[in-house]
């Protein structure tokens, strides 16, 4: 392993930038004549829109224009959508509403944009935003998903029934029936999965700029995915045909899944901006962020798993309400459906899974892929089922999975996914002696003295990343492939640009993908750079989420680098006087079999471009070769995670003790990246666990509207973690990677509420288990025995 | 309008504000020393943090018109006018204590106070505690926590 090729913890060639002060977010980008962005929001959850006043506005000072809904419509711009079709059960479409970027009749939650004041400063602006008077008729709102469907609930689009997205189901019922009536025990749970708000720390911001000379737009903006974005608001959003509309993502500070989605402020803007002809900035502040990004989550289920006397597994059935919020999101119904549904079976061999999900809209903020995305969702039923199950019947959590673990593969669950790779004894047994489990029981009774119940939980948890096979997510409803592009260019002087159609917000792709290049060409790493986040530059691409951008969109740079090494071959038979079949390139050196003629990488490029060697009829001159790669299979990263922590009997304070992580990520390029990578994860589960949770009142006012209120993890709320790898290639893609950006937020929710269940012993307990919902449960508990 | 004078990174700056400019947006937007951020409305996150007269402060909590005539410095003014980075600066890259980078300037400022007010030796428990006003929702804090200790042990050099 060279210092900075496949495998070595390169430091990052972004952070100069971000440790100087050099970045450029969206925000930070300026156009002259710039005018900013200003919107009108909803104060009330559901009501009809009587009137907008806005004369009053329009006069003040600074305002350049004053836009609403009714305008929009009449400019035919058309509404957001969601691109993945679920049909229903009874084989009926989705019932997906109208959703204009600025909302004309009726407002669905508070937050909703009625108007936008275009003006010359954000002060002014806001001032005039005050001035819009709007007339409303409030109606009652319905926020919880498990009332959204009862007779009588308010109901949210005119011409959706029950507010009834769809009612899907995936598995065999009869077989799940059949076995639950055979089996000798039969745990249940009713678990919600608390909704939360993803919270990049940089809030969404667009930047639109109409050129009036040649009729082009070019939005800035806050995108995990340009390209996807310029898609819709081109094809069906209208704004402007795909070849007149730029979309640059620049730097973006993290993303979390809520950067994917196409929002209405940057289709306002865009929008605003042809119309004014300036340039118009919309930078989202935290409290608008609260209201307006895609939350994540919001789960109701009731799951139940049927075992045999020695704790095999026989079946397991689950149904599902899934709240998708007052508007389809850009990718909201895959969430509950194919992201959950399917990775019901975990890590385990379970003949028959049946699942059932309703999805709803209430008169809340829309929700989406946050982190994870149906497979933290799918994890915590999974693995709060087994844990509890084994807990019932007498078993050890480690042996009654050990038992059930899937060890032959590949394996074709009840639930679509074929697993194609994995080890899942290895990654229990390292975890579990990292975690010192052996010493726990000394420890628990330590613990105890100073007046803490100790407890211990596992999450052997299994996700499906690199996403994902085209025809596969063609075949269940996406509206998109799910492939990724990259060109290779090498320059005369043998530097290399490699433009991707991924996109970085933080997972260092610039250092990981550069190092690819660097180990395959044998050039210094310093001489790769990594274009991405501008759809004049990289042609096409599909964007960063669903942890695929080593298993997609390296795998493209392979592929064209695959090809610039047939071309660069060909080009060094020329120079060398030699068949191309004898050419070999090995630590960036062309050489002749048997002889010792050579050429450097770096003589082959320039040689490549002046064509002295060559005529244009034997070969064409330059090297650039492109590659679309499309993986033959989702890949299945798979670990354990196992925590330990103190529940303070006198406060029902939690402290995590002891983290253990030990991840099965396949190929690692960079061990220093992918840790960082599980950190994070890990924060933002245990976030869920411990702190985070949307809460809207019943009149849909969202209480939890900033981070006064909304608890965010802070560095004092978490240990330092205790990080282990395992490895088994996929064999789905040429790197042998699976991806590691979401594994941490997948696996620990269930690692925290399995041990403060077993801490304190009790059988469920709801997330957030905050101090005091920890404290209120301890109190029931001991009722009896005070009694 | 009013006229606000301060020294920004050693430089002696004037500018005309409305007198409820935040010096968050001074800076920003009249200066365009755009490494300050702004993450949060509640003075939570701690993006924005600078140094006024070298204590750390939040810069979307301070009128622009408070600072008058004090000495400010913010993630722009730490490398040396070189370009040699200071010691926390190298810390951040060299245990990967950014992703996104966006947290980072105000990590960086407020670790530089962390050391300011407890020595150049910090544990862990001292830095998690005192890194109360910052939000990451990227690293985890892990290598943050190793950052800022590593840094100061560096400053101190």
């Amino acid at each position: 392993m060279s210092a900075t090729g496949i495998g070595a913890p390169v430091r990052r060639k972004e952070d100069f930038r971000f440790i100087t002060g050099q970045g450029q977010y969206t925000d930070d980008v300026t156009r002259p004549g710039e005018t900013r962005a200003v919107f009108v929001r909803s104060p009330h959850a559901h009501a009809n829109i009587k009137s907008i006043d806005v004369s009053a506005a329009k006069t003040m000072p600074g305002v350049i224009d004053v836009l609403t809904g009714a305008q929009l419509a009449s400019d035919k711009i058309g509404n957001l959508i969601c691109g993945w079709m679920i049909h229903s059960k009874d084989g009926s479409p989705m019932k997906m509403s109208a959703h204009p970027a600025l909302a004309a009749t009726k407002v669905n939650c508070v937050g909703d944009a009625v108007a936008v004041v275009i003006a010359v400063t954000i002060a002014q602006g806001k001032d005039a935003a005050e001035k819009v008077k709007v007339d409303y008729e409030v109606l009652p709102a319905v926020v919880d998903p498990a009332k959204a469907q009862a007779a009588g609930a308010p109901q949210i689009h005119p011409d959706i029934a029950n507010n009834t997205i769809y009612q899907w189901h995936l598995g065999e019922k009869k077989d799940v029936d059949v076995a639950f009536a055979a089996a000798k025990h039969v745990t249940k749970l009713d678990i919600i999965n608390n909704r939360l708000v993803p919270n990049a720390m940089e809030p969404r911001a667009a930047l639109a700029d109409y050129d009036a000379g040649t009729d082009n737009l070019t939005l800035w903006n806050t995108s995990q995915n340009p390209h996807v974005a310029r898609l819709v608001i081109s094809a069906f959003i209208g704004m402007a045909p795909e070849h007149k509309l730029r979309v640059i993502a620049p730097d973006v500070g993290g993303g979390f899944g809520s950067k994917i989605f196409i929002y209405p402020e940057e289709v306002v803007c865009l929008w605003a901006s042809r119309k004014v002809k300036r340039p118009v900035k919309w930078t989202s502040d935290r409290s608008e962020a609260f209201l307006t990004d895609a939350h994540g989550r919001d789960h109701v289920t009731h799951a139940e798993l049927a075992l045999d006397a020695n704790g095999k597994i026989l079946a397991l059935r689950a149904k599902t309400i899934a709240n998708l919020g007052a508007y389809m999101s850009t990718f909201s119904s895959s969430v509950p459906t194919y992201l959950y549904a399917t990775l019901l079976s975990g890590q385990y061999n379970i003949p028959s899974i049946y699942c059932e999900v309703d999805a709803v809209y209430t008169n809340t903020a829309p929700v989406d892929a946050y982190r994870g995305a149906g497979r933290p969702e799918a994890t915590f039923v999974v693995e709060r089922l087994v844990e509890v199950a084994a807990r019932q019947m007498g078993i050890d959590p480690a042996d009654l999975r050990r038992r059930n673990f899937i060890t032959a593969f590949p394996h074709q669950t009840p639930v679509i996914m074929a697993y194609d790779a994995g080890d899942y004894n290895a990654s229990l047994k390292k975890a579990m002696e990292i975690a010192d489990v052996k010493g726990f029981a000394k420890r628990k009774r330590d613990a105890a003295r100073n007046g803490k119940l100790r407890g211990l939980g596992y999450s052997t948890y299994i996700e499906a990343c690199g996403i994902a096979p085209s025809q596969a997510v063609g075949s269940l409803g996406a509206g998109v492939g799910l492939w990724e592009s990259a060109e290779v260019r090498v320059n005369p002087t043998g530097s290399v640009e490699v433009l991707t159609g991924s996109h970085a917000h933080g997972q260092g792709h610039e250092t990981t993908f550069a190092q690819l290049v660097s180990e395959r060409l044998g050039i210094p790493f310093e001489n790769v750079s990594i274009v991405h986040g501008d759809t004049d530059k990289v042609q096409f691409g599909m964007g960063t989420y669903g942890s695929r951008s080593g298993a997609v969109g390296m795998s493209a740079i392979v592929k064209a680098l695959d090809k610039i090494e047939i071309k660069a071959k060909k080009v060094a038979a020329f120079m060398l006087e030699a068949a191309e079949g004898d050419i070999e390139f090995k630590d960036g050196k062309f050489t002749v079999a048997g002889t010792d003629k050579s050429a450097a990488f770096g003589d082959v490029a320039l040689n490549a471009y002046i064509a002295h060697k060559f005529t244009g009829a034997e070969l064409e001159p330059g090297l650039k070769e492109t590659s679309f790669y499309d993986p033959t299979n989702f890949t299945f990263p798979a670990g354990c995670h196992i925590c330990e922590l103190d529940v303070d009997i006198e406060t029902g304070k939690v402290d995590i003790v002891n983290w253990t992580a030990v991840d099965d990520f396949g190929t690692i390029i960079n061990p220093m990246i992918v840790e960082g990578q599980v950190h994070g994860g890990i924060a933002q589960g245990v976030g869920q666990a411990l702190m985070e949770g949307a809460f809207y009142d019943a009149n849909g006012q969202l209480v939890t509207g900033s981070m006064m209120d909304y608890t965010m993890p802070r560095a004092h709320d978490l240990p330092s973690f205790h990080v282990g790898l395992t490895e088994t290639k996929s064999p789905s893609n040429p790197l042998g990677m699976k991806g590691c950006g979401e594994a941490g937020a997948i696996a620990s929710p269930a690692a925290v509420i399995n041990a403060i269940t077993d801490a304190i012993g009790t059988e469920n307990i709801a997330m957030p288990a905050t101090a005091s919902a920890v404290w209120t449960a301890l109190q029931k508990l001991q009722a009896p025995k005070a009694a | 309008m009013a006229t606000v004078s301060m020294t920004v990174n050693g430089k002696a700056v004037t500018g005309d504000v409305e007198p409820r400019t935040l010096l968050v947006q001074f800076l920003r937007e009249n200066l365009r020393l755009t490494g300050t951020h702004v993450g949060c409305d509640t003075s939570q996150c701690g993006a924005c943090i600078v140094h006024i007269d070298g204590i750390a402060a939040k810069a979307c909590t301070t009128l622009a018109l408070q600072v008058e005539g004090a000495s400010i410095t913010t993630i722009e003014g730490l490398a040396e006018p070189g370009g040699k980075l200071h010691p926390m600066q190298e810390a951040f890259r060299e245990h990967h204590g950014l992703q996104c980078g966006y947290c980072t300037p105000g990590m960086i400022m407020s670790a530089l106070d962390i050391v300011r007010r407890n020595g150049n030796n910090l544990d862990e428990h001292t830095i998690r505690d005192q890194l109360d006003g910052n939000i990451c929702r990227c690293t985890g804090y892990h290598n943050i926590v190793k950052a800022i200790e590593a840094g100061a042990k560096a400053m101190a050099k």
